[in-house]
């Protein structure tokens, strides 16, 4: 079996759906699991009583936002480097996913600001930088329904979402190079997180729920893509004789 | 129950977040399966799509 072998549409097709079906799974436990964390095991926050339980999905989901376009970047770059379709068809799976999972962390953060910083929305470096990716997102899935080859959205969009990566430092960062309304990262990986222990679990459970969620939902849409793509192809007209 | 409801005051916006994040899932999750079923039709393929 050659390195090549998973990167051919036909070989992965058959394995999107079980892997899919197993993610979902995991996502849905972990939902659980981290809701009950959330709502039932972790006790109100001192400073912001109940209101704080929004973290619980506002920062996976504002992880999540980042780490897909990331995802979505390296796709991107394999599939300039290698010309492989699976490469290109993975990076347009997961950008309608990004995208939602960009809407959630802006309107959860927005509902959250409100009791606590007393408005909704702040032109603060944070949030617009954030409102920007979802501009990108949105860029990316404009640009892949405006070229109609296929092949040449690829190549156009890759190089988008290889140019647009670029704000993904800028908004990690946003916090620590500005003055921003937003307050700065509670967990990193260099310090020891500044929250308590149950929220803080709570939180890394949900994230996981995300994590889990965005690739059953980004496998099943990519299997969609895939028939799209590749329909008219010997392998597909088998698949549907069989 | 009403108390676990009332979020301390701030349910309005604890249930929006966790409203409208649950509507967004099921929002994908419907026009992910319809594209599925779409393109299923397009190419005859009914096999495990279904």
């Amino acid at each position: 079996m050659s390195f090549y072998f998973f990167s051919s549409p036909a070989t992965f097709f058959p394995l999107a759906r079980p892997i899919a079906i197993v993610f979902a799974w995991l996502a849905a436990l972990c939902a659980i699991a981290g809701l009950w964390i959330g709502f039932v095991v972790a006790p109100a926050d001192a400073q912001q009583g109940e209101a704080y339980r929004i973290i619980f999905i506002h920062v996976p989901a504002a992880w999540m936002s980042m780490f897909i376009y990331v995802v979505m970047a390296f796709w991107s770059i394999v599939a300039l480097t290698y010309n492989t379709r699976l490469s290109a068809m993975l990076a347009q799976a997961l950008a309608p996913t990004g995208a939602w999972m960009t809407f959630i962390a802006l309107f959860t953060g927005s509902m959250w600001g409100r009791p606590t910083w007393g408005t909704y929305w702040a032109w603060d470096a944070r949030m617009t930088s954030e409102l920007i990716l979802l501009f990108l997102y949105f860029g990316v899935i404009a640009l892949r329904n405006a070229i109609d080859d296929p092949r040449r959205a690829d190549r156009a969009c890759s190089l988008l979402t290889i140019v647009g990566a670029v704000n993904i430092p800028i908004i990690y960062f946003s916090v620590q190079w500005w003055n921003t309304l937003h307050q700065g990262a509670s967990v990193s990986l260099t310090a020891a997180p500044r929250m308590a222990m149950i929220m803080l679990t709570g939180m890394l459970v949900m994230t996981f729920a995300a994590w889990f969620y965005s690739i059953a939902v980004a496998l099943l849409r990519l299997r969609a893509i895939i028939l799209e793509r590749e329909r008219g192809s010997a392998w597909i007209t088998g698949l549907a004789r069989a | 129950m009403t108390d676990f409801l009332a979020m301390g005051g701030y349910g309005f916006y604890v249930w929006s977040a966790y409203g409208v994040t649950a509507l967004a899932i099921v929002l994908e999750i419907v026009s992910v399966r319809a594209r599925a079923r779409a393109a299923a039709r397009l190419t005859g393929n009914t096999g495990d799509s279904r």
